[in-house]
């Protein structure tokens, strides 16, 4: 693809995400669309966040579990950008039906980092001792494109399906707990609808951050610290809509939970 | 009420015993016998356990099956079972299972109550069973219906001592106070490939109701759980199949792991 398709497709999805419409997928559209192509539509639709006073305050993990790999055909995950305007608090109300189209919830680890992270040449060492805390995390992804009708291209230029997240009020030290082998329980609407464990995402959520740094290390860019590092989901894709209350633990580490409105 | 007279519930047993010791598959038993009642299908697997106490064979535990949501749906059943663990059931953590000894195996990741006190049902809960428990161990069972297929109905599987075929316990305890039984997460991994995942919530909303549901049950019958019980409470995952030449591993939270290899 040449720049000026980037330009405008980075725009499209940016209209898109702003007035809450879906696109057919890029992928029917340009059939030389690659990844790469896709990763410069994603700076695009976040640098018109970022123009619109959207500040980053982290990234997400996307595509880590085998399921969701198998499905788009791909071997390898994906990010996105996290705005300061996606996050939310323990208890707080998620307007949905206001801010997204097609929504679905996950659980998921988060990472915060107390040093920056700078691949490539990163081990899951160095992401231990980055990490500051781990905090038990629903991100609410959401699709641009009509009817998650994706490939990883569609996803990877829709800044990995990013919707928006809340964080628990829980965070412990990745020293404190087994992230591999730590259990997840998620409930909706006060039923048990999916259990899963840490090796869900890539063998280990350490593994996916790692994957990040050492990813994005060879564009030059750093995870910092700070940031917030969503690192992929354990359980499968729940869809949510208004009214929908629901909740998360991860055994050694907490709980959050988010009311949909 | 039963439907079978004492003589067809001895044939049965050593029908569907007989299939389980000689490593050969039966059609599920409710297809001749459509009229049988869930306490005919109880008798005729406490018959298989009077007749292995009869040859000199030791009852070493009990085991649920069918506890979790996954499992309810792969094998389209919609209540929970309990059966007996035999002596020669026992494997040891990181030791060999005859694949040849068994008709189609499947692996589960569980984990086991070892009691301290009886459990006398009916109306037992989980702060009972809680108070009753001496120690959690981290365990795995290999089960094998002796039905062809694995297709059974739930009064075929109660008969067929609830597909029980072997167990491996691993040699980590931990009190249930020490625990957060309900996200304790576990791992499968089958030759290195993670392959199932869950956390202790899997098993009736918490591992510790499977007990208490095993205590109710047998109470329908005047049994209880003597202490010094060892209970597998059915699995968290999926069961997986596996052939000979294969190995496992289970990771436990905080539990450490079990292993075994099938030759």
């Amino acid at each position: 693809m040449n720049k000026e398709q980037i330009k405008a497709c980075g725009d499209e999805l940016y209209n898109a995400l702003t007035q809450k419409h879906t696109l057919k997928p890029l992928t029917e559209r340009f059939d030389d669309i690659s990844i790469e192509d896709a990763y410069h539509i994603s700076l695009q639709m976040v640098e018109r966040r970022v123009q619109a006073g959207a500040k980053i305050i982290g990234k997400k993990i996307g595509v880590t579990s085998k399921t969701v790999q198998n499905m788009l055909n791909v071997h390898q995950p994906d990010f996105g950008y996290l705005t300061h305007d996606m996050a939310y608090s323990q208890g707080e109300e998620m307007p949905i039906s206001q801010k997204l189209i097609q929504p679905k919830a996950e659980g998921e680890i988060a990472f915060i980092l107390k040093k920056d992270l700078i691949g490539p040449g990163i081990t899951n060492a160095d992401v231990l001792a980055a990490t500051d805390c781990v905090i038990p995390c629903f991100e609410v992804v959401d699709s641009r494109i009509e009817n998650w009708n994706i490939k990883i291209q569609d996803t990877v230029a829709d800044n990995a399906s990013c919707g928006l997240f809340v964080l628990g009020d829980k965070a412990v030290s990745p020293s404190k707990v087994d992230l591999s082998t730590c259990g997840m329980v998620v409930e909706k609407n006060g039923k048990i609808i999916s259990t899963g464990a840490g090796a869900a995402a890539l063998g280990s959520p350490v593994n996916c951050v790692t994957w990040l740094a050492n990813t994005l290390g060879q564009f030059g860019i750093p995870l910092k610290a700070g940031e917030v590092i969503l690192s992929g989901s354990l359980v499968p894709l729940e869809p949510v809509t208004a009214g929908d209350f629901m909740s998360v633990s991860i055994g050694g580490i907490g709980n959050a939970s988010v009311r949909f409105v | 009420m039963g439907n079978l007279n004492k003589q067809q519930i001895e044939n049965l047993a050593e029908h569907l015993e007989n299939a389980e010791l000689q490593a050969h598959d039966v059609t599920k038993i409710t297809d001749e016998f459509p009229d049988m009642t869930y306490e005919d299908a109880f008798d005729i697997q406490w018959e298989i356990r009077r007749r292995k106490e009869a040859r000199g064979n030791k009852i070493v535990g009990m085991k649920m099956g069918l506890t979790s949501w996954a499992k309810m749906a792969q094998m389209g059943v919609e209540h929970p079972c309990y059966g007996f663990l035999a002596d020669y059931f026992s494997i040891p953590d990181g030791g060999e299972i005859k694949h040849d000894e068994l008709i189609h195996p499947k692996v589960e990741a569980e984990l086991a109550f070892v009691t301290k006190a009886p459990l006398q049902g009916p109306g037992i809960h989980i702060g009972d069973v809680l108070r009753a428990t001496d120690f959690v161990m981290p365990a795995v069972e290999i089960i094998d219906s002796r039905y062809r297929d694995f297709k059974f109905d739930l009064k075929s599987v109660i008969a067929d001592n609830s597909s029980s075929s072997r167990f491996v316990a691993g040699g980590n305890m931990a009190k249930p106070e020490d625990l957060d039984l309900k996200n304790l997460g576990v791992v499968m991994e089958i030759n290195g490939e993670v392959v199932q995942l869950g956390a202790g919530a899997a098993v009736l909303g918490h591992p510790a109701s499977s007990v208490a549901m095993l205590a109710n049950m047998l109470a329908e019958r005047g049994e209880h759980i003597p202490a010094g019980t060892f209970i597998m409470i059915g699995a968290i995952t999926a069961a997986v199949s596996v052939k000979k030449g294969d190995n496992f591993t289970v990771r436990y939270q905080g539990l450490g792991t079990v292993s075994g290899k099938f030759v």
